[in-house]
């Protein structure tokens, strides 16, 4: 695929140009994904991030039972299951979480009175385990037809203790590291659908991750492009989430934030985000 | 989900088609489909698809009290779990009987072969721990699970230990290398479906195949041709001679299967010592309209802390509406106030509470009128978390008992309106006994 090779022949010219002073730490580890490998369910999809893997496969929009059809849009439900033991507290949030971020993307309003089933089986977990749960998600909502409004992806970031930033952090880093930011990020207007952080970190260093994970968002969008099969419309939902603030865990899907303490007036707009992707990548 | 049900037409299909030695995938009676075997990074990880089945398994372990009973033996603990992604039926709480039957089935067949020797290590024994998790269901779990479990228990590897007296060092997988689990044998399941009643059989069926037998016949067996189960469920009847030739025709799968499980340890085993890549990674096609793989990519970031701090500077700051926590009493504080009350709009549709409720309601009622609520304003204008004594009442509310409160609810659509001041209620209830 010359789009391939042109965002290779890219990113290679970009690290020739000297070392970024963040360090070695900011690069994707190697990812692949692969589309329509189970025969049973309506969409798959395996999303691998270096050795982090996890297999979605959705189902819908299919019957719903009674009890929880809504009446006027698709009940978008969210299974996520650890590769040891049965499921518990961790897994139910990160549904939760996955669920908020689907169903700000996908059209559920011209399916009404259906369920859209997304299902996640966590193949193998090393490190940055919610944002390749979020890519394999959206990648088997394509490929299983579901009229969505925008494609998504995820990224997690890792700040350290000096305050340098990993992107795409393995188990050890994101153990040793002060905060675990994870972000979703649609593709039409770059707006943030989801934000998971935990540990602490200031206004300036959670606000950093947010503007530049549209780098690699952008290359996994590169394929995402070619291979989008809806034509998503540019209507804006109005997703205005505000940037990140500190506390201890804060995670939320779209909808207002709460407020935020007194001692920080300043809080940046997720939305001005500058054309910082298309400076340095020019995919877009 | 429910299952879509099989045709009568596709059911008569299959069962002439298998009068007349024909499968719909072209297979012969005693063929197996492909069988595929792919390892991850961890040790104990591997995919096995067969045909269009698969399933993932995974061995863990860990150092546990030994059971009362059995003091000296390891624990084997094994989980064989239907994914919702399997088929769209596998509903927790749906499927009861067959998620049973084969859990029963691998259970026995596991144990009964006692494939490893778990031994005690000074009051404490090995628990051995295998998931495995369908992925697809395209018929014949069972065996798919078995060469999953067989796969992942020979590829597995459990820290070392040492034991010197009464010390016991366990080792991590830095400073010593992790150690094969003993295993004696490997015992696979076979299964065979039988149609009309005993007198055509079939191996390895495939889900369409499995929707219109009559019975199943599973022989578990080692490749020294040693029956470890043989279970038969469905009520076929069969004669004596039929299940030995079943017997015969296992003994020569399952020495082919033992094969090729070896082959693919090996090989893995080799590709890990010569420091060559392995993991799912590796068993994504290339060259594939379906698939996609990106190497390692480097993201320039040095200029994002100066892009962060524009945003900063140039965003408004945001709206003053910040609420300072109330600490009504040691232990109950109140972060913002709620929203307006509409319990006078919606006098028609309210839903009546308990009785219970009710009457709380009518005490409540006259605590309130008597006391002097104090009013605390402007909250938002201190810096410090407001304590307030005792009797607090953010704002004076005056309920009126007497305009009908037992309505019964009459109106079933506004299912969310009514919600809204069901919550209200209580949310004041709470507040006023904190107060009391």
């Amino acid at each position: 695929m010359e789009e391939e090779m042109h965002t290779d022949a890219k990113i290679r010219a970009e690290t020739g140009a000297g070392s970024s002073p963040r360090g070695p730490g900011c690069s994707l580890r190697h990812f692949a994904c692969e589309q329509n490998l189970l025969s049973r369910p309506d969409g798959s999809a395996s999303f691998l991030q270096g050795d982090t893997s996890v297999l979605a496969g959705v189902y819908g929009p299919a019957e719903v039972k009674v009890s929880k059809e809504i009446f006027n849009k698709a009940t978008l439900e969210v299974i996520l299951r650890p590769k040891i033991g049965l499921p518990g507290v961790a897994e139910k949030s990160r549904e939760r979480l996955i669920r908020n971020t689907c169903e700000a993307v996908v059209l559920g309003t011209l399916h009404p009175r259906t369920s859209i089933t997304v299902v996640l089986q966590v193949v193998s977990d090393a490190g940055s385990l919610l944002a390749c749960c979020l890519n394999a998600a959206c990648m088997a909502l394509v490929d299983a037809g579901v009229p969505m409004r925008a494609l998504f992806c995820g990224v997690t970031c890792a700040l350290d203790s000096d305050g340098t930033l990993v992107l795409d952090p393995t188990s050890k880093q994101e153990k040793e590291a002060r905060a675990v930011l994870t972000f979703a990020v649609d593709n039409v207007e770059r707006k943030l659908l989801m934000s998971s952080t935990k540990g602490l970190f200031s206004d300036a260093e959670g606000s950093a991750p947010s503007t530049n994970q549209s780098l690699p968002r952008s290359s996994s969008s590169a394929w995402l492009r070619p291979r989008r099969l809806r034509n998503t419309s540019s209507a804006s939902t109005g997703n205005r989430c505000r940037g990140v603030t500190p506390r201890a865990e804060t995670s939320w899907g779209r909808g207002p934030l709460p407020p935020p303490p007194p001692t920080h007036p300043l809080q940046p707009e997720a939305n001005q985000r500058p054309s910082l992707a298309s400076r340095s990548y020019g995919l877009m | 989900m429910k299952e879509t049900p099989l045709s009568n037409c596709e059911r008569r299909f299959l069962l002439r088609a298998i009068e007349e030695r024909k499968r719909l995938d072209g297979r012969q009676t005693y063929d197996y489909r492909n069988i595929r075997i792919s390892f991850g990074t961890d040790y104990g990880c591997c995919i096995v698809e067969l045909g269009k089945t698969r399933v993932l398994g995974q061995v863990s372990c860990e150092l546990v009290a030994p059971k009362l009973n059995r003091a000296t033996e390891g624990i084997l603990f094994f989980n064989l779990e239907l994914s919702q992604m399997a088929a769209p039926a596998f509903e927790p709480g749906r499927y009861l009987n067959l998620f049973l039957k084969l859990l029963y089935i691998s259970d026995v067949w596991l144990k009964i072969s006692k494939m490893i020797y778990l031994f005690k290590i000074h009051f404490q024994v090995w628990q051995i721990r295998v998931d495995l998790h369908l992925l697809n269901h395209d018929g014949n779990i069972i065996d798919a699970a078995s060469i999953a479990a067989v796969v992942a228990l020979c590829h597995f590897r459990r820290p070392d230990v040492s034991v010197q007296g009464d010390e016991v060092t366990l080792y991590t997988p830095e400073e010593r290398d992790p150690v094969p689990l003993s295993i004696h044998h490997m015992p696979i399941c076979v299964s065979f479906a039988f149609f009309q009643q005993g007198t055509y059989l079939l191996v390895d069926p495939n889900e369409r195949e499995e929707r219109v037998m009559d019975g199943l016949l599973v022989i578990a067996m080692n490749k020294h041709r040693e029956i470890c189960t043989i279970q038969s469920s469905g009520g076929i009847m069969l004669l004596k001679d039929q299940v030995l030739r079943c017997s015969k025709i296992a003994g020569v799968k399952v020495a082919e299967i033992t094969e090729l499980i070896q082959k693919a340890l090996e090989n893995d085993q080799k590709v890990r010592k010569e420091g060559g890549k392995f993991g799912f990674a590796e068993s994504i096609a290339n060259q594939r309209i379906t698939a996609f793989k990106m190497e390692k990519a480097t993201i320039d970031t040095s200029d994002v802390e100066e892009k962060a701090e524009e945003i900063i500077a140039e965003a408004e700051p945001p709206s003053e509406v910040v609420s300072k926590p109330v600490l009504w009493t040691p232990g109950t504080a109140q972060i913002g106030e709620g929203v307006e009350n509409s319990w006078g709009d919606l006098e028609d549709s309210e839903k009546e509470d308990d009785d219970e409720g009710g009457s709380d309601e009518a005490i409540l009622l006259d605590s309130i009128k008597m006391d002097t609520g104090i009013e605390v304003s402007d909250i938002g204008s201190q810096d410090a978390p407001i304590i307030l004594s005792d009797s607090e009442e953010e704002e004076m509310i005056i309920l009126e008992p007497d305009k009908n409160p037992k309505k019964i609810r009459t109106q079933t659509t506004s299912v969310k309106q009514e919600k809204a001041p069901n919550k209200k209620p209580v949310k004041r209830r709470k507040k006023k006994r904190a107060a009391n």
